[in-house]
């Protein structure tokens, strides 16, 4: 059961970030893409209908990880609260910039919104990127069940780890460019004209700014977590997670030369889902890594009760089928490619 | 205040009351342009159709500062509050999580459609879209009250040998009945607030002899509705809330009554300052008995005061406690009053004349949030010392390794990002407002002025 919860969990984190990746990567290359005022009404667009319910994973996510695994949820969000915190507020500046910017039409106002839209979703895609850094770099929980982090503390992998070393900044970065190759795919798929050239060239840099950072990274990982080569030796068969992720990022290059938008955008999914699952499959069935792995919480040991698994099951399935309901019909009506003068109050 | 558990909690209140200021005029909202939407859909007139879409503008405004500074709250159950989390996350975190499962994505799919979608979905698309924006934005607060009612009032759980509360009872904790009492009381709140904003938008139509169709329009449906809201706010809904705390939580209804001592043919006090040292109400104002009929129906019944209980189960905070209490039922109170004397003037057709009133009505919008707020602060002060009621005090649930000063510090950027959220809102809001029903008139007067600005 609580294996089943671990499963279900990861997937809705890895579904947020395929599906939140895309507009915090469209607005970290908001501006190198759009230049003219009607050019960034065309980036917003081509989010407008679709962010918010695409960071409803992450709420979603939240929950579920809440009531599946009680412990985990408390060790950990006390642990990071100060970046926690921090992510918290840049959601706050990122959603109001995206809802407010087109209340008034304004040389002041919209510009203003665009920059803080820009650098909260820049800023956002390095904290989650860090976030899964510490994650699988472990941190430093006692018997206690708990542990703080500062923000930083000498930037190494010692005992006493800040949310910032090394490690964590390279996942940081590396999330980074993968974002802003994801959102540049997105707003290539659509819009057209300048903006859409100008994505698949920030697509097409950023691509080798991912290859160069997943190289290091996994090199680097495997030393950083012994657990997860520990379980590729396991289970042989988990070697498909990697392999997908690097068909992903090979498809990705692929379809970018044969123009092939909408393939480009999937293989970019097929490579965070690729990543996502590798880590998740080599930290199993750890919850929360810790320094000292004898203090590692464990599906077993952060696990609610079974009732409350069982029956979350249920009504988790019913929900998670009629969102998936909406997301389909929402999509789908949304096909196609932003029109290029049209009314910014009808998108 | 100093010690870490003052500041996590002062940083829980804070940010939910600042929270709660947006949900209550938006869940409000949500039921009164389905009534625009439903007239409109049956009479055909465009005005509703124009009406409807203004409120939904103000909708917008609200729901994404509601949006934005609800996911805080989630999130501050594991960061600033550890250890009720670490025992109780296997039954609250269902609630919690229903709520994002079932509401949050119902609404933010049907609210996107609703906003922009209008011409593509039809009248009929439409309006099934606010309904389904109305469904998921009430349903969110069933959820919310739920988990605030487990915490009041716990039901259909277990506690393990290692600390850990389970769940034991799934359906006793979704229709725990002191949420259902909870609930119709608070959603009668956010229909009060809804309806004397959307009534004093009205009154200020009417008193500046600007749109004057949509003024009487708000005007009807914010005084009908509202006067319908402020009685059921005291009875039943209020009522039946006060027999639970009195059953319940009877330490509780004695700090809120400012009841030191026990006795039979208990006074209520109308006014009044306690004075928790010395033990008395300073200056009061009594009903004789009152408070024993209101509570058990019988004029000489005994209704227990604080000096029944240990001072160690009293709420930490009697006079805030006490003076919340008073507020909201001293507003709900004038309330009735308010949307009464209305009603009676428009059922006679002469509120849109009478400009003292109008006067009155428009000035009043702030109050039902007011109200709303002593509301919730009653409960949970009254819900003090404990966390859990008679489970988990609240002086053992906060995080043990997040210090006060990361505490201050999270809170400070907390209070200075929501006071530059409230000056935006203010302005957006006027600025709506301002614009009137009818934009495009408006914009036609000043599309010159634009067309250089571009």
């Amino acid at each position: 059961m609580e294996t089943l919860w671990f499963c279900l969990v990861a997937v809705m984190i890895a579904v947020y970030v395929l599906l939140d990746g895309f507009d915090l990567g469209a607005g970290a290359v908001h501006f190198l893409v759009a230049r003219t005022p009607e050019e960034r009404r065309q980036v917003i667009a081509s989010i407008g209908p679709v962010w918010d319910g695409n960071e409803v994973w992450l709420l979603a996510a939240g929950g579920t990880l809440y009531f599946a695994f009680p412990l985990l949820y408390a060790s950990g969000f006390s642990g990071f609260y100060l970046p926690l915190m921090m992510v918290l507020w840049l959601l706050i500046l990122r959603g109001t910039s995206i809802e407010f910017r087109n209340h008034i039409k304004s040389p002041i106002w919209t510009p203003f919104w665009d920059f803080l839209f820009s650098a909260s979703s820049f800023l956002l895609a390095i904290f989650f990127g860090a976030a899964l850094g510490n994650v699988v770099r472990g941190v430093p929980l006692d018997d206690s069940g708990y542990f703080f982090e500062p923000l930083w503390t000498n930037f190494q992998l010692g005992d006493h780890t800040g949310i910032l070393d090394w490690y964590t900044v390279l996942v940081g970065v590396t999330a980074l460019f993968a974002l802003m190759m994801h959102g540049a795919l997105w707003i290539q798929l659509k819009t057209h004209s300048a903006v859409r050239d100008r994505s698949a060239r920030v697509a097409a840099w950023t691509w080798w700014g991912v290859l160069i950072c997943s190289g290091l990274l996994t090199m680097v990982t495997f030393s950083v977590q012994p657990q997860i080569l520990a379980n590729f030796k396991t289970w042989p068969a988990g070697y498909i997670l990697p392999a997908i992720a690097i068909a992903g990022l090979a498809g990705v290059q692929f379809e970018l030369r044969r123009l092939n938008e909408r393939n480009a955008f999937l293989a970019s999914c097929t490579y965070l889902l690729g990543m996502l699952t590798s880590v998740v499959f080599g930290v199993y069935p750890m919850v929360l890594p810790a320094r000292n792995p004898a203090y590692a919480l464990t599906i077993a040991n952060a696990k609610a009760a079974n009732y409350g698994l069982e029956i979350g099951l249920i009504w988790w399935l019913i929900g998670m089928a009629l969102a998936a309901g909406y997301f389909i019909y929402v999509y789908r009506s949304f096909t196609g490619k932003i029109a290029a003068d049209t009314d910014p109050h009808s998108h | 205040m100093g010690s870490a558990l003052d500041i996590h909690r002062f940083h829980f209140a804070f940010t939910v009351t600042y929270h709660y200021l947006f949900p209550q005029l938006t869940m409000g909202l949500a039921l009164l342009i389905v009534i625009l939407k439903s007239i409109a859909l049956r009479s055909g007139d465009e005005h509703y159709h124009r009406a409807a879409r203004f409120w939904a503008k103000i909708f917008g405004i609200n729901f994404a500062i509601g949006v934005v500074t609800g996911i805080p709250m989630e999130f501050q159950f594991g960061t600033n509050w550890a250890e009720f989390s670490r025992a109780a996350g296997g039954v609250i975190g269902q609630t919690l999580a229903m709520e994002g499962v079932f509401s949050f994505f119902l609404e933010s799919t049907f609210l996107g459609l609703f906003l922009f979608g209008e011409k593509r979905l039809g009248p009929i698309g439409h309006w099934i879209s606010a309904v389904l924006v109305f469904i998921g934005s009430w349903l969110s607060g069933y959820l919310i009250v739920a988990t605030d009612a487990w915490m009041q009032h716990p039901v259909g759980y277990r506690v393990l040998s290692n600390g850990e509360i389970a769940l034991s009872s799934f359906w006793g904790l979704v229709l725990n009945r002191w949420a259902l009492a909870q609930y119709a009381h608070n959603m009668i709140g956010a229909v009060q607030t809804g309806c004397f904003v959307m009534a004093a938008v009205g009154a200020f139509y009417i008193l500046s002899k600007r749109e004057l169709f949509y003024g009487k329009t708000f005007l009807r449906i914010g005084v009908y509705a509202g006067i319908i809201a402020a009685v059921l706010q005291l009875f039943p809904t209020g009522d039946i809330q006060g027999k639970l705390v009195a059953d319940h939580q009877p330490v509780t209804l004695a700090a809120m009554e400012g009841l030191f001592v026990s006795q039979e043919g208990a006074p209520l006090a109308i006014l009044g300052q306690p004075d928790v040292q010395k033990r008395r109400l300073d200056n009061p104002l009594e009903i004789p008995s009152m408070l024993s009929f209101l509570t058990y129906r019988e004029w000489k019944a005994h209704v227990p005061g604080l000096d029944s209980f240990p001072e160690s189960d009293w709420p930490d905070t009697i006079e805030l406690l006490y003076y919340s209490y008073h507020v909201m039922v001293g507003l709900g109170t004038l309330f009735i009053a308010i949307m009464g004397l209305a009603a009676i003037l428009l059922w006679r057709q002469k509120l849109f004349e009478t400009r003292w009133l109008l006067w009155i009505v428009m000035l009043s919008a702030p109050l039902p949030y007011i109200a709303n707020t002593a509301g919730w602060m009653t409960a949970e002060l009254g819900r003090q010392p404990w966390l859990i009621y008679g489970v988990m005090r609240t002086a053992h649930g906060f995080s043990p390794r997040v210090a006060a000063g990361n505490a201050w510090f999270t809170l400070i950027g907390f209070m200075g990002m929501y006071t530059l959220l409230s000056i935006l809102w203010l302005f957006l809001v006027y600025r709506e407002i301002e614009q009137g029903p009818e934009p495009e008139i408006a914009h036609a007067a000043d599309s010159s002025v634009v067309a250089k600005a571009d």
